[in-house]
């Protein structure tokens, strides 16, 4: 393997720190093309630690008389410091994890070599595949189906193969409407909320210009969408995108829907931001909450200068607004902003948490990130190729799917009873989307998956979560489903800063997750005593 | 009464504090002795008790009516619209003259009549015994003993009459000191420490000016430094500023000169005083009673009313007093200008720190009537009891409250109390129905005769118990256990649960806390079943000896049997409902949501800014 031509050294000896909480763990340290390992011999606990180097964000060395130093900031914020012995040692080890953490292939990255026991290749890679859903859909409404005009991805490179579009649209007619918005994202259904009749959609910007082009097919299809809906619906469109922004957008080709072309439907602009002021946010959130020293002005300064928190909130009330426009307007949403492959996303997977109650519970919220997220072609490689700790140039990075976990953090502490899975789940998500074993988030959308051969070569995430040592970790014990929908409040004093991420490499683990443990006691002990019955000693007959 | 002369006003509007739509809830306003009711169209009623109305402000005639913006002490604010000026002057009226007694006879507590008797009104003041708290902690000992001097309130007013004081304090050092202090108030044990038998002693602030001494003050510290056997130096804590402490000097005050007493560690700690207290709650009460906040502005009034700033501090001060004890061994005399606004938080929240006594429902009762109500914290004029002077204001015993919320937060297994305990404490020391927070000093309460005209706060507390009771506490481990809070800046929240206790639609729409608690109760009962049963099937067993024990008799007694099972599914039903309530309140109808100028929205030609507002009126309660 062309790995060892990057690695330099055999192995150290060398000390490693977690965290305030964690003690030391002193023994050898190797480096292999993927991880990077330290045993402290046999009789220790751990007898191996092991590190995904992928996960490593930046890596700071300093050497001082025959030792060194290496601090590695990892993807998922946390900080770990080594001591190594031997000044050469010490330089090696960084060179080579250098090397190895920035390698851009995807294919000879570690879920491609990935075999762990109990699982099969060629498993299911998910369990509930999107494409059920969109049958379920298309049954149930008689309006939509299941269309394979992308099979080759020749429509839209970053749609998965089978899209659910209006029944009385055919597929030419998708393929010119596909030519008129940006990335051939043409509207496709992303929910069916059934008790309304109403559907919401997304899309990439129509491409207007500058010379205001209209693509009748495109018209045509919106159309059909209101015919498919109850007599009378009629329609949003949320644009992610301020006014102004959507104006400047026609320049280069880009724009909105005009409102004489689209009879029935209203445009909203509900501004989000995307790109490099948020990743640039994420950074100084990040930064802010590394500093132990910091008097509280400071803080509450940095908290409020880095916008995060805004973000969280105009996040949340504009998936309110596309949630409430169908819930009870009984109207149907087409959500887009440029590409349709951020901000819109993030809408959308947030309106269906707070409309559909399956969509909450652990099959339902996988379900939904496969197919919200992973299907619908975020492109999770480029937007997570870095974490807030890289000095690297930013090129494509964007937490987008990090806030939307932020987000769903927050409807969980609203209503703590109604989400399936824990705070643990979200925590895993966001640790995989930008370091993981698994292929799940490989690539930046479908075609390339299918390029590589992900789903043949490589484990689902989605089965490594169904295994039964990770449940306690992922679930929420208190877990009662709920019918309703479920509304958040914006509020800047109803959100909170997501201390369990962001604190995680400074701040010694919450107590709360002691208190966690008890809940999950009194919740077992509840199970254990509904189920059980007097002991058989008691109940059988003396001999 | 003769303030009142609207005694109920129709077709009154009750606005959203925080809606920008401007809907709001018609009812009917009632004006009683007591409270100003407003009942609205679905019978909901909202009792709001005069004692606890810090402000009435009339504003500008409206096309509607005449708006009344009513602030309270417990946070709530509510702003009506009543149709008739002449209706809304009267009413504004006797709410100021109703919110500001001029006599404490006029307080709520005088004529508050929960229906007891005199024994068992009497039983309830006994309920916390403090004599009995000293005793708990170990003293009188060989070291310290009930001094006398006090007893008829003759050498200090605002202290109570039973003292604790080092064994070799003489009465004359005693009373020399006390005339060296600031009112009166010289060094006396406020908690003992058993195993470290180190003390915290309090006082205020010594006359020193710029050169005075006093060799009988000198003394008593040298007495309290001796009691402990442990240790050889005390800390003397200031915890004024620096700076405010060298001002009082030209006034005659100031602070121990560290060359006048001998084996002292004189510490500064810096927690501002009253006045900046009192504003900086303003400010953060302005800032998050604005309307369509904005996350910035919320974190940048946040950061500029220095609230959650003078939170740590507190903190900060209780943690450096909790460690002189806990790991120095060393006792610690705590004053500030007059020892009772400062000095009692940092000695109570210290106490708190070291004894897990104080964290149980009970304990917490004494450490609030120890350290706060005996020790003539002027309950009275911080709370704006009586129409007075509005610099005597300050909401410190507030504070307190917050610092063992955080404390709640940080060590969620470590109380046996909940948030709810914290709130309705809050709530009543400004609501003058119980007797306990009325007065400014044990003498003035006694003059009062308070126990024999007005009840004790704790019983209705302990008779609520479960209410208050956290599901997470465990007290095995607590035994003994010092708490070492973690006060880097990122633990400090702001917290909603007290500063919008009212405004519901800013909470979490379900409860964890509720359902732990009827998770564990039902366990509990389940368990009891269990056991019943067992010793039912045992008892069956022992007549049946002769070992001619048939199937049906056996069959009759397990679980299964229909008799035993309807009692069984009987007990679930009479606990499921509050699941049920639980359960309904979880998502929001559409009612509920503020929609109706959306749906304006699409009529009208040009796409404006909609403004929308989420889950709201989820009235939880």
């Amino acid at each position: 393997m062309e790995f060892a031509e990057l690695i330099r050294t055999g192995q150290a000896q060398a000390e490693l720190l977690r965290g305030p909480e964690e003690p030391p763990l002193r023994g050898t340290l190797c480096i292999t093309g993927h991880h990077l390992l330290l045993s402290p011999g046999p009789q220790a606990t751990p007898d191996l630690w092991l590190l995904l180097l992928r996960n490593v964000d930046s890596i700071e060395k300093r050497v001082a008389g025959d030792s060194g130093t290496i601090t590695l900031r990892c993807k998922d914020l946390r900080v770990l410091q080594l001591d190594i012995e031997g000044v050469e040692a010490t330089l090696d080890i960084a060179r080579s994890i250098e090397a190895l953490s920035s390698l851009e292939s995807v294919i000879t990255s570690f879920p491609f070599f990935y075999r762990p026991k109990g699982l099969r290749l060629g498993d299911a890679w998910h369990f509930h595949p999107p494409e059920c859903y969109y049958k379920r859909v298309a049954r149930e409404t008689n309006a939509w189906r299941l269309s394979e005009a992308n099979e080759d991805f020749s429509l839209c490179p970053s749609y998965p193969r089978a899209v659910i579009v209006p029944r009385a649209v055919d597929d030419s007619a998708l393929a010119r409407s596909a030519r008129f918005r940006q990335g051939g994202r043409f509207p496709v259904l992303s929910y069916y909320h059934a008790p309304s009749g109403t559907v919401l959609l997304r899309a990439g910007q129509p491409l207007t210009g500058p010379q205001k082009r209209r693509c009748s097919e495109d018209e045509e299809l919106l159309r059909a969408v209101l015919a498919g809906a109850r007599p009378g619906a009629r329609g949003f469109i949320v644009d992610t995108r301020s006014p102004q922004a959507a104006k400047q957008a026609r320049m280069s080709g880009g724009g909105t829907e005009p409102k004489a072309a689209y009879p029935g439907w209203k445009r909203l602009h509900r501004p989000l931001e995307r790109g490099r002021p948020l990743q640039e946010s994420f950074v100084r959130l990040v930064e802010a909450c590394g500093d132990l020293e910091q008097s509280m002005d400071r803080w509450l300064n940095r908290l409020e200068s880095c916008r995060w928190l805004s973000h969280v909130k105009e996040t949340l009330s504009t998936a309110c607004l596309a949630a409430q426009s169908m819930e009870q307007e009984g109207a149907c949403v087409l959500v887009h902003g440029a590409e349709g492959t951020d901000s819109t996303l993030l809408i959308t997977s947030l309106a269906q948490l707070i409309l559909d109650p399956l969509s909450r519970t652990m099959a339902g919220f996988q379900e939904l990130i496969e197919r919200e997220w992973v299907q619908a072609g975020h492109p999770f490689q480029l937007r997570c190729a870095h974490s807030a700790f890289s000095h690297a140039r930013p090129k494509h990075e964007a937490p987008t799917f990090l806030l939307f976990l932020d987000c769903v953090w927050q409807l969980g502490r609203q209503f703590p009873l109604s989400l399936e899975f824990g705070e643990g789940m979200l925590l895993a998500l966001f640790e995989h989307a930008y370091a993981s074993p698994f292929g799940t988030f490989l690539c930046n959308n479908e075609k390339e998956r299918c390029l590589c051969e992900v789903r043949t070569r490589t484990h689902s995430l989605w089965s490594g979560l169904r295994q039964p040592k990770e449940q306690r970790k992922l679930r929420n014990p208190l877990y009662v489903p709920n019918p309703l929908a479920i509304w958040p409040s914006a509020e800047p004093q109803s959100l909170r800063l997501w201390q369990g991420l962001f604190l995680r490499g400074t701040h010694p683990p919450e107590p709360s997750e002691v208190a966690w443990e008890k809940v999950w006691q009194i919740v077992t002990d509840q199970e254990k005593t509904e189920g059980s019955q007097p002991t058989d000693s008691a109940s059988e007959p003396g001999p | 009464m003769e303030h009142i002369r609207t005694t109920k006003v129709e077709q009154v509007k009750l606005l959203d504090r925080f809606s920008t739509s401007n809907k709001s809830l018609t009812g009917t306003l009632y004006l009683t002795a007591t409270h100003l009711l407003f009942i609205d169209a679905h019978q909901k009623e909202t009792w709001i008790l005069h004692h606890h109305i810090a402000s009435v402000e009339k504003l500008a005639l409206t096309t509607s009516g005449c708006p009344l913006v009513i602030q309270c002490k417990n946070f709530r604010t509510v702003h009506f619209i009543v149709p008739r000026e002449r209706d809304c002057h009267d009413i504004y009226n006797s709410l100021l003259q109703l919110s500001k007694q001029a006599k404490y006879e006029d307080l709520y507590a005088f004529s508050y009549n929960p229906k007891q008797n005199d024994a068992e009104r009497l039983r309830g003041w006994e309920l916390i015994d403090l004599a009995e708290e000293y005793k708990r902690m170990g003293v009188p000992n060989s070291n310290w003993q009930l001094s006398d001097a006090n007893r008829d309130y003759k050498i200090c007013e605002t202290y109570p009459r039973e003292l604790y004081v080092p064994r070799i304090a003489s009465k004359p050092i005693i009373v020399g000191s006390s005339k060296f202090r600031s009112k009166g108030r010289f060094p006396v044990l406020s908690y003992y420490h058993q195993s470290k038998e180190a003390a915290i002693c309090r006082c205020s602030q010594p006359l020193s000016g710029f050169s005075a001494r006093c060799l009988e003050d000198e003394h008593l510290l040298q007495a309290i430094s001796k009691a402990n056997p442990a240790n050889r130096y005390m800390y003397v804590m200031d915890t004024r500023p620096r700076l405010n402490a060298m001002a009082n000097r030209a006034a005659g005050k100031g602070y121990e000169n560290e060359d006048n007493y001998s084996n002292i560690r004189f510490q500064f700690v810096g927690i501002e005083n009253i006045h900046v207290m009192r504003s900086s709650l303003q400010k953060l009460l302005e800032v998050n009673g604005t309307k369509g906040l904005s996350v910035n502005d919320f974190y940048s009034g946040l950061e500029s009313s220095g609230w959650l700033r003078h939170i740590k501090a507190v903190m900060d001060a209780a943690i450096f007093l909790a460690k002189a004890i806990a790991v120095e061994s060393a006792s610690v005399l705590v004053h500030c200008s007059d020892g009772w606004d400062r000095t009692s938080q940092v000695c109570s929240l210290g106490s708190l720190l070291l004894d897990p006594y104080y964290r149980t429902i009970r304990g917490f009762m004494v450490l609030i009537e120890k350290d706060w109500i005996s020790f003539g914290h002027k309950f009275s004029e911080r709370c704006g009891h009586l129409d007075g002077d509005p610099k005597e204001v300050s909401p410190v015993f507030t504070q307190f409250l917050e610092c063992v919320w955080h404390l709640t937060e940080q060590f969620p297994q470590a109380f046996e109390f909940n948030e709810a305990f914290l709130l309705q404490i809050h709530e009543h020391i400004h609501s003058c129905q119980f007797g306990n927070f009325i007065g400014n000093c044990q003498k003035e309460r006694e003059e009062l005769k308070l126990k024999e005209k007005t009840y004790s706060l704790w019983p209705f507390l302990l008779g609520d118990q479960k209410k208050y009771l956290n599901p997470l506490y465990s007290s095995q481990s607590q035994k003994s256990a010092v708490l070492e809070p973690n006060t880097v800046s990122f633990n400090f929240k702001f917290w909603r649960n007290m500063y919008h206790q009212f405004d519901r639609t800013l909470h979490p729409r379900q409860s964890v806390f509720n359902i732990i608690m009827n998770l564990n109760e039902q366990n509990k009962q389940l368990e009891k079943d269990i056991k019943d049963l067992e010793s039912q099937i045992k008892q069956r067993k022992n007549k049946q000896t002769d070992g001619i024990l048939s199937k049906e008799l056996l069959n009759s007694v397990r679980p299964e049997s229909p008799a035993l099972k309807a009692t069984l599914s009987l007990k679930e039903q009479a606990l499921l409902p509050v699941n049920d309530v639980l359960r309904t309140i979880e998502g929001s109808s559409p009612a509920d949501n503020r929609y109706s100028e959306y749906a304006d929205e699409f009529s009208k030609a040009e796409p404006a800014v909609v403004s929308l507002e989420y889950g709201v009126a989820r009235m939880t309660c």
